[in-house]
């Protein structure tokens, strides 16, 4: 006989993965992506079975099988998730034990519509965590921020976890975004660790919080099933930066220029923007079996996506294959998992021909083409020699369609765990986990000897290579044993982990585009190398089931520090008290969970230029070497070049930045958990940051160092809640809502405590050298750095004039800091309507208080960009208002408020349920960025690090996805 | 588990001296300091940061520092503060300035840890013996000159500065500032001590630095002792340009030739710092020499390169010292004048003000540089040569130092003429007019560019009262007079705020 059915939660939405097991047998099945399950090869009788689902009661059912039975599982919500189980550092956790602030998002919460990185799935969803996709060009990733940061220049980036292998956050070359080999579809939960009481047993690691990302799993004795979904989409364009029109230019060109410049007038109208802009098909296939086979649990997936950017030639393609097994040995006291995940990408990159910034700034009034065939036959500005002007900018449309700018990367991330209960004693298991990150990238940049761009080298042709290799070994053993009689439990963990990570460049030799011809000289080739290993260990104690206590502790070493300072000890310890169990609770029936959490941990930081991949500088600090140049740094002593030898600067002192928080918070739940959420408060401070610094000259070699200089402290406020509004069979409605509080402040960034030490820092456009952020004791780090902008009777800006603000009757030293980049209060809200088959869901997001510096129209807003030598440059519409005849770049006139509401995402799908014998079908209709409410008067409000340059725009995303269930 | 972990690629500090194969290239990197930004060309893993890596190479700084505060030269570009150098009111916080102080500090330090790692007893102690003992001293002590020219520099733009030797450890710390005249007698002191160890006048390869070298910075330093120390040394001078000119160094024939690909021929260089299109690039030096001062009409294919920069031209003021600006006769009349204004309204456009035709990357043959991008000149900077030892000399003798005549300084001065004329004598002067302003004024127009014209201005007093002025002196179109302090540069504020020791020279 057999057993089949639909496994479903409150709300009649399938549970896939939720398993059913039948009492005093081997047999089992797990539900599919639709819910459904079969149980086959049962022998009739009558049998207790039993589902069971993370996050849900268990639902025990008996039921006689003679032949073929149907039975269809209903499961709820256990009370308030609380026997949800989260997975913690080297470890699992029930959600009610946890002490310290551990958020879990699990697939059926994430962001809908097509996410090509695994970051997006959990955007705008959880308090304190920021997540700012960098670009609109497909597969570019995002930037993670989880409670601002707590380094200034060592790495901000969260330390992500993949199935026990912290992966390495490194860019590689050839491929847009390190996370954008990781198929989002894999996924089946994020946990966030923000607390250093959660993150410390990551040391030196987890001063940014952590990310643990598991992928999707097969269900023990689960039936075959397979699950394809394809989701096809359209991007468009949704704003363009406002520059001037062609006769507009004309006109004020007429107005206001002279002779010269008028003769260089085109007659042609042609909007730059809208030639190197398509609307971009995008496609994102995906099938996985999953099942089991005589007690072997496999999923097997692959994935292929292909998205063209909005940018013309932009694309990204993505093959994925993961493949996990598990297994129980020696009657199920040893489990071995194995997770392996490969990725192939094949990337043409379209921004790094520069055409989005000579799209503004070319001028409107020459055509595209030229009529002749030279340079391809695109319209260039020529000098005086008829070859193109190099000052100039190129052709936007050249630049795109001229160059073939292609990478592959590719990345295989594996590990195999071990787990090994001890047969005489079953309080103890051994843990060993080996794993691995290799990732490699390559690729070449072509553009032929007739463009523009490189004319007198005729043409260019180089390549790149690099490898990244991270390996990593954990042990550890667990003691886990209830003390009944004192009402205690307790666990302890202790263990060591050592991980090794390096980053190989090729040497490179440019070629002219006959691929013959060398250009230059090779670069060297480099393979920086480091590791962290320690010892960490972890204490729970709970007494009562009220009173919990965690402490842990790690000692670890990174190689970047001589031996004198290779280790760090973080420590943590952190209290909860679950006040809902108490007797003077007992009867607050509209209250389901109350629990009160505090917390204060030590973490570390070692990560110094984390994207610096090729300089021993960041990897050996504390090393005096010798580094050799390349060919084309050498000197000629008589008649031979000498490759020298460059004594590099070091600082043997060096040690970790460490990090201390303190964490408050309390868990609520009203109406049996119906309304739940938390509210944290934490203050974070860091003491030697690992900053690069200026030194006294002379004393090193070199002008700048990686020293411990600086203090800087955070204070936030993380709240979310969860709302289930309505609850009936056919309609539900959930509501999601969090904001974050966050400010952070430089108390310190001098050798010698001196407050006025300054580094300036955010390199702007219009002018070399110039920035336009501080980083200085007492202020927000980088703030703007600008003059106060004066202003007329008719309120325009005043050209060069400012406020002189300590009265010395100069405005040449009075700059001032002026407004932040980071929000000050950011949130997200989503909510989600289901009714019968149909589901419609919404997410927004919103900053407040942040700042962006329009460089664009700072940088092109002034007359003098039509009076170069030679060509003229297209003008930011907003000269219209201002007049400037030269540019005022560090007019606070651009520094804009770029607070905003956006919304994510919109999304309606009917669930068709079965539409054949075995098959069930889900259709989804997206829209992405849906709109964008601001102020701001750039291009995109949403900007990482507040200056605005040549921004990639965030594109409008239509899509249709199907899910097929067998 | 790898535990001890060595760098790939790299050699420790411990086994580089070992081998003496590596003496070489680490002496050549001290003399690519000057030229190049970093240990990979044109760009990418530079030796200073805070500024982009080819606005602070040394020279692109050092020519800023010289020739943009002055009358010969104007930037139009819009980076940073570098307006500021013309218009001089730059201040501590000045990025150029910052980049100027902070590459001589670098290649002082870069020479002390040389000089360390070659004490005697090191080069004992690693097994240097032999040809490779006599080898390495020469090295130090060549290091040790370089050392001293930009301590030279240092006193000459900063006044009293940090100082920092071989005897100090790598590391942060506070070194102490010493007055312009202490230093100024610790260059001497190292200059005359390392003579012994120098290899003699033209006898060492190209490029490296000679006794010649070590007599003209000595010259130098001595014919502005009077600006540094309050003492003047004219003697000394006189007896130190003898010293270099009794090398045999001759004028080259042809003035143009000193500038274009190919000069690294010239008999007249004394010291030069070599560039070269592919193996010796960057984004300052040369290729900022060539390249800034490109524009308007002028075509990027007459320098041998791929476009002008459209940066630096002259000051009206500049172009006046010569009565006939075609070149014909005095062919130091470099000026571009097609498309150009004689005045400078707007400093901002190349097109005011004449254009400068003299660094270019063509060979005297007409050929281009040995870059095929049009990127990166072969052209040398002639650092040292004769015909300004030739005016030093007469400034000297002018001046009263002993040890010379005024014959010679005549005869000197007229060689000078001369070479100028190509050949002809009708630029010559008579001994009634040879003064002092003469001396100034040839020197202009001699070495323009050649990054001489801001210390010679301190040394006549014209640099910052309104006894002369340029347009855009002062951030006027007409030019006036500025504080006198701005005859020595503000110690950079970062250095300030990191050192307590040092204290700012008066005024800023």
């Amino acid at each position: 006989g057999s057993i089949s059915g639909k496994i479903v939660d409150e709300h009649n939405q399938p549970l896939p993965g939720a398993t059913l097991t039948i009492d005093g047998t081997t047999l089992g099945g797990a539900a599919d992506a639709n819910g459904n399950y079969k149980i086959t090869g049962i022998k009739p009788g009558t049998y207790t079975v039993r589902a069971r689902f993370v996050g849900y009661d268990d639902v025990v059912k008996s039921i006689s099988v003679n032949g073929p039975v149907t039975l269809p599982v209903n499961m709820l919500p256990s009370n308030k998730s609380l026997s949800e189980v989260v997975v913690i550092g080297y470890g699992t956790q029930r959600k009610k034990d946890l002490t310290g602030s551990v958020v879990a998002v699990t697939s059926k919460d994430f962001n809908q519509g097509p996410i090509t990185t695994p970051e997006q799935l959990i955007q705008g969803k959880v308090s304190g965590v920021q997540i700012t996709s960098n670009s609109g060009s497909p597969g570019s990733g995002s930037t993670i921020r989880i409670r601002g940061g707590a380094s200034l220049n060592a790495s901000n980036d969260p330390l992500i976890v993949i199935d026990g292998v912290p992966i390495s956050n490194t860019s590689i070359n050839g491929v847009a975004n390190a996370l954008s080999l990781i198929n989002p579809n894999d996924i089946e939960s994020f946990n966030i660790l923000k607390d250093a009481s959660a993150t410390a047993i990551y040391g030196s690691r987890a001063s940014n919080g952590v990310l643990i990302i598991t992928t999707k799993k097969g269900g023990a004795n689960a039936p075959f099933t397979a699950n394809f979904s394809s989701l096809n989409s359209l991007s468009v364009k949704t704003k363009e930066v406002d520059v001037l029109s062609a006769d507009q230019f004309r006109d004020l060109v007429t107005a206001n220029g002279g002779a010269s410049q008028v003769a260089l007038l085109g007659k042609s109208n042609t909007n730059w923007q809208d030639q190197i802009y398509q609307t971009a098909f995008g496609t994102d296939n995906n099938i996985s079996f999953s099942g089991g086979i005589k007690g072997l649990p496999y999923r097997l997936s692959v994935g292929y996506l292909d998205q063209d950017g909005i940018l013309k030639t932009d694309n990204f393609k993505r093959t994925t294959a993961a493949l996990n097994l598990n297994h129980g040995f020696l009657r199920n006291s040893l489990k071995v998992d194995v997770n392996l995940k490969g990725t192939y990408t094949n990337s043409v990159f379209a921004q790094g021909s520069g055409a989005i910034g000579a799209a503004i700034s070319f001028d409107p009034t020459q055509p595209v083409y030229s009529g002749n065939s030279k340079y391809g036959g695109y319209y260039e500005w020529l000098d005086a020699s008829g070859n193109p002007n190099t000052l100039a900018p190129r052709n936007p449309l050249g630049l795109l369609e001229q160059r073939q700018d292609t990478g592959t990367g590719k990345r295989g991330i594996g590990n195999a765990s071990f787990n090994y209960t001890l047969p005489f004693f079953k309080d103890v298991q051994l843990n060993a986990n080996v794993g691995f990150d290799v990732s490699d990238g390559a690729g070449q940049t072509y553009v032929p000897a007739t463009a523009a761009a490189f004319y007198t080298q005729k043409g260019t042709l180089s390549h790149y290579f690099q490898e990244n290799t991270n390996y990593v070994t954990d042990y550890y053993a667990k003691y886990a044993h209830d003390f009944k009689d004192i009402k205690s439990h307790v666990d302890f963990t202790a263990g060591y982990s050592y991980q090794y990570y390096s980053f190989y460049t090729r040497a490179q030799q440019g070629y002219a585009a006959d691929g013959v011809t060398t250009v230059g000289l090779p670069s060297n080739p480099t393979k920086p190398q480091y590791y962290v290993d320690g010892f960490f260990g972890r204490l729970n104690y709970s007494f009562n089931d009220r009173y919990l206590l965690t402490a842990t502790i790690r000692d670890d070493r990174s190689s970047r520090f001589s031996d004198l300072h290779r280790n760090g000890y973080f420590p943590s310890v952190a209290l909860a008290w679950r006040l809902k169990e108490e007797d003077f609770l007992k009867g607050a029936d509209f209250l389901s969970d109350l629990k009160l959490r505090v917390g204060y941990g030590v973490t570390g930081q070692q990560d110094i230029a984390s994207n610096n991949t090729t300089n021993n500088s960041y990897y050996f600090p504390y090393l005096a070497r010798y580094s050799p140049s390349n060919g084309a740094a050498a000197y000629q002593f008589g008649n031979t070049y000498i490759n020298t030898l460059r004594a590099e600067a070091y600082n043997q002192d060096l040690k970790w930045e460490t990090t201390s928080t303190s964490n408050v918070a309390i868990d609520y739940g009203f109406l049996n958990g119906r309304i739940s959420g938390s509210l944290e408060y934490y203050y974070r401070k860091t003491k030697d940051l690992l900053v690069d610094t200026p030194i006294p000259d002379g004393t090193n070699l070199t002008n700048h160092l990686y020293a411990n200089v600086g203090d800087l402290n955070t204070k936030g406020v993380d709240f979310n809640v969860n709302i289930n509004a309505v609850n009936t069979k056919d309609f539900r409605w959930d509501i999601g809502y969090n904001v974050s509080f966050n400010k952070i402040k430089v108390t310190n960034i001098s050798l010698t405590g001196d407050p006025n030490q300054i580094v300036p820092v955010g390199t702007i456009g219009g002018g070399v050298g110039n920035t336009i952020q501080l980083l200085k004791a007492g202020a927000t780090p980088y703030a703007f750095y600008v003059y106060q902008q004066v202003y007329g009777a008719t309120g325009t800006p005043l050209e060069g004039v400012y406020v002189d603000r300590n009265q010395s009757g100069s405005t040449a030293d009075d700059k001032y800091l002026y407004q932040q980049p980071n929000p000050k209060v950011f949130m997200g809200f989503n909510t989600s309507v289901t009714y019968k088959k149909w589901t419609a869901s919404t997410s927004l997001r919103a900053n407040i208080g942040n700042y962006v510096y329009n460089n664009v129209a700072a940088s092109t807003g002034a007359y003098a960009g039509f009076k170069f030598s030679g060509y003229l440059g297209n003008l930011s519409s907003s000269v219209l208002d201002t007049k400037f005849n030269n540019y005022q770049l560090f007019s606070d006139y651009y520094v804009q408020n770029a607070s905003f509401v956006r919304m994510d995402n919109a999304n309606l799908s009917y669930n068709f349920g079965k539409v054949a014998k075995t098959a069930t079908l889900r259709v989804t209709g997206n829209v992405s960025n849906v709109f964008v409410i601001t102020k701001y008067k750039g291009l995109d409000p949403e900007v990482q690090g507040g200056i605005d340059n040549n921004f990639y725009p965030r594109p409008r995303v239509f899509s249709l996805g199907v899910n097929l269930g067998f | 588990c790898k535990k001890d972990l060595t760098p790939n690629y790299d050699q420790t500090t411990a086994s580089v001296y070992k081998d003496f194969a590596n003496y070489k290239p680490v002496l050549a990197r001290l003399y690519a300091g000057f030229a190049i930004s970093g240990q990979q060309g044109p760009a990418g893993n530079p030796d200073i940061a805070g500024i982009d890596e080819g606005f602070s190479n040394y020279i692109r700084e050092y020519y800023n520092m010289q020739e943009l505060t002055t009358d010969e030269s104007i930037i139009a570009w819009n980076d940073g503060t570098v307006h500021d150098l013309h218009d001089m009111v730059w201040n501590s916080q000045n990025e150029f300035i910052k980049a100027m102080y902070d590459r001589i500090y670098y290649q002082i330090a870069a020479c002390n840890e040389f000089i360390r790692q070659t004490t005697d007893g090191q080069l004992s102690s690693n097994g240097i013996t032999g040809d490779n003992l006599t080898q390495a001293k020469h090295f130090r002590a060549e290091a040790r000159f370089l050392r001293a020219l930009s301590y030279w520099h240092a006193i000459d733009l900063f006044g009293s500065v940090p100082f920092v030797t071989e005897n100090d450890v790598v590391g942060t710390f506070f070194p102490a500032q010493k007055s312009r005249a202490e230093i100024f007698a610790y260059i001497e002191g190292e200059l005359k001590a390392i003579d012994g160890d120098m290899v003699d006048a033209r006898a060492n390869e190209y490029g490296r630095a000679d006794k010649a070298a070590v007599y003209m910075l000595l010259a130098k330093l001595y014919l502005n002792a009077q600006v540094y120390t309050g003492t003047q040394r004219n003697t000394d001078a006189i007896t130190y340009c003898n010293k270099v000119i009794a090398a045999g160094y001759t004028l080259e024939p042809h003035y143009r030739n000193l500038f274009l690909a190919d000069n690294n021929n010239s008999k007249e260089i004394i010291f030069p710092i070599t560039f070269d299109g592919l193996h010796t690039t960057g984004y300052g030096g040369m290729t900022y020499l060539v390249h800034a001062a490109v524009g308007g009409t002028m075509n990027p294919v007459d320098f041998g390169i791929n476009g002008g920069w459209a940066g630096v031209r002259t000051t009206k003021q500049y172009v006046s010292l010569f009565t006939d600006i075609t070149g014909n006769t005095d062919k130091r009349a470099v000026f571009y004048t097609d498309g150009q204004n004689l005045e400078i309204k707007d400093e901002y456009a190349f097109t005011d003000g004449y254009a400068i035709a003299k660094f270019k990357n063509v060979t005297s043959a007409g050929k281009a540089g040995s870059d095929n991008t049009g990127n990166f000149p072969d052209t040398d900077l002639p650092m040292f040569r004769l015909a300004d030892v030739y005016l030093m000399y007469a400034e000297a003798v002018l001046r009263g130092g002993t040890g010379g005549d005024a014959a010679t300084a005549l005869n000197y001065f007229n060689l000078v003429r001369t070479r100028a004329y190509d050949g002809s004598t009708a630029g010559n002067i008579n001994a009634g007019q040879l003064t002092l302003q003469t001396i100034l004024d040839e020197r202009g127009r001699e070495l323009l560019f050649e990054m001489h014209r801001r210390t010679d201005l301190i040394r006549f007093g014209k640099f910052t009262d309104a006894s002369y002025v340029w347009a855009w002196k002062g951030g006027v179109m007409a030019g006036k007079g500025v504080e006198s302090y701005r005859n020595v540069m503000p110690i950079p504020s970062t250095d300030l705020i990191n050192n307590p020791n040092l204290k700012q020279n008066t005024g800023y």
